[in-house]
């Protein structure tokens, strides 16, 4: 657990370090995500304790958000100022942002031909 | 309060054992509801837990930074466990591979729609230039969206402050909306939520299943990466309208 764990703080720092180091606009946590799954690709995938390290800390992430959440409250004098045209696009752009990537690879998605799914990965050898 | 009470309560407002002791017991109450309410999408725990604890701090007249300075050992998990989301995309990679098409056009078409329809919406009910600008990268993750916002003339707290009800927004809207579109694939549905909804909606997503939670993970950072380069490009050819 304790290897497992100090293997991702590993690659947090590795992406932390390349990040700051060469100006990317990318946080280093994003980065060390990328390099990890680099790792796992070449490696074959990761080994049990890894496997249960991640599943631990990915268990409870919603409790990750709620001190960020937070901060929220820092800027409701600024929401509230120009709180229609905030929420509506808020509102708005997310449900659209969400119907258009998912409804695009419904259409796009081999899979979605009714019944061929199982037929083709049946029929595999 | 007595003297006795006060002095314990100086003590402890200036301990972090207080912030984070608050941030567990909010968030195990908010996952109470949510269960008690059959998972309803509107008993989001995110939502409950951040309620629960602004409520608890303006009635005790408590700071948010004096807040913050013990909830930050939650908030550093943060960070290990976006890595570790590679572990679940992993497992997916085989399907991601089959269908990396239809995800690339996917992710540039919902990137430019979530980016451009925040700006427009925003811009035709009369918001002001700056707060135009800080909407843009709305659906990528803090940080980033944060980074994007100095750049490009917003206010970054401000940009801040909408990711997070963003990802809300995605959160209690993801399942109604795929109701009514009758998307049913998890892959689908997850890699919307991650691109529209970040990491808030990631995690609704792991709530729900694994192969969602790794398309979401995936859109999530690919997303980031496409904002970042897209919205520096965007803004200068949106000039005259924006202006």
């Amino acid at each position: 657990m304790l290897a497992a764990f100090t293997q991702i703080l590993l690659f947090q720092l590795a992406g932390e370090v390349i990040a700051r180091g060469l100006g990317l606009p990318v946080p280093g946590p994003v980065l060390g995500l990328l390099l990890l799954f680099a790792f796992l690709l070449w490696r074959g995938g990761p080994g049990p304790e890894l496997q249960q390290a991640a599943q631990n800390l990915l268990q409870h992430l919603s409790l990750l958000f709620i001190p960020a959440g937070t901060g929220i409250l820092l800027h409701i004098a600024t929401l509230e100022r120009e709180w229609l045209p905030i929420s509506v696009a808020m509102v708005v752009s997310t449900v659209l942002a969400m119907a258009v990537t998912a409804l695009l690879i419904q259409l796009l998605s081999p899979r979605q031909q009714h019944g061929h799914q199982e037929t083709a990965a049946g029929e595999r050898p | 309060m007595t003297p006795q009470l006060q002095t314990l309560w100086v003590y402890l407002a200036a301990s972090p054992l207080l912030g984070l002791t608050l941030t567990l017991l909010a968030y195990q109450g908010a996952c109470w509801i949510y269960r008690r309410s059959g998972n309803h999408p509107v008993a989001n725990p995110v939502l409950l837990s951040v309620s629960l604890v602004i409520i608890l701090l303006q009635l005790s007249g408590t700071s948010y930074q004096t807040y913050f300075d013990g909830a930050q050992f939650v908030h550093f998990l943060l960070g290990p466990a976006t890595v570790a989301l590679a572990i679940p995309l992993h497992a997916q990679f085989r399907k991601v591979r089959a269908l990396l098409l239809p995800l690339l056009v996917a992710l540039l078409a919902g990137s430019l729609t979530a980016i451009l329809s925040a700006m427009a919406v925003a811009r035709l009910l009369g918001a002001s230039l700056p707060t135009v600008l800080s909407l843009a990268p709305k659906s990528v993750t803090t940080p980033i969206a944060m980074g994007i916002s100095e750049t490009i003339g917003g206010i970054p707290s401000l940009t801040a402050g909408v990711v997070i009800v963003t990802g809300i927004i995605g959160a209690v809207g993801y399942r109604y909306l795929f109701q009514l579109l009758r998307v049913r694939d998890p892959a689908a549905q997850g890699f919307a939520i991650g691109l529209a909804a970040h990491g808030i909606g990631t995690a609704r997503a792991i709530q729900v299943d694994q192969q969602s939670g790794a398309f979401a993970a995936l859109a999530m950072s690919l997303n980031g990466l496409l904002t970042a380069l897209l919205v520096p490009l965007l803004i200068p050819l949106l000039g005259s309208w924006l202006a």
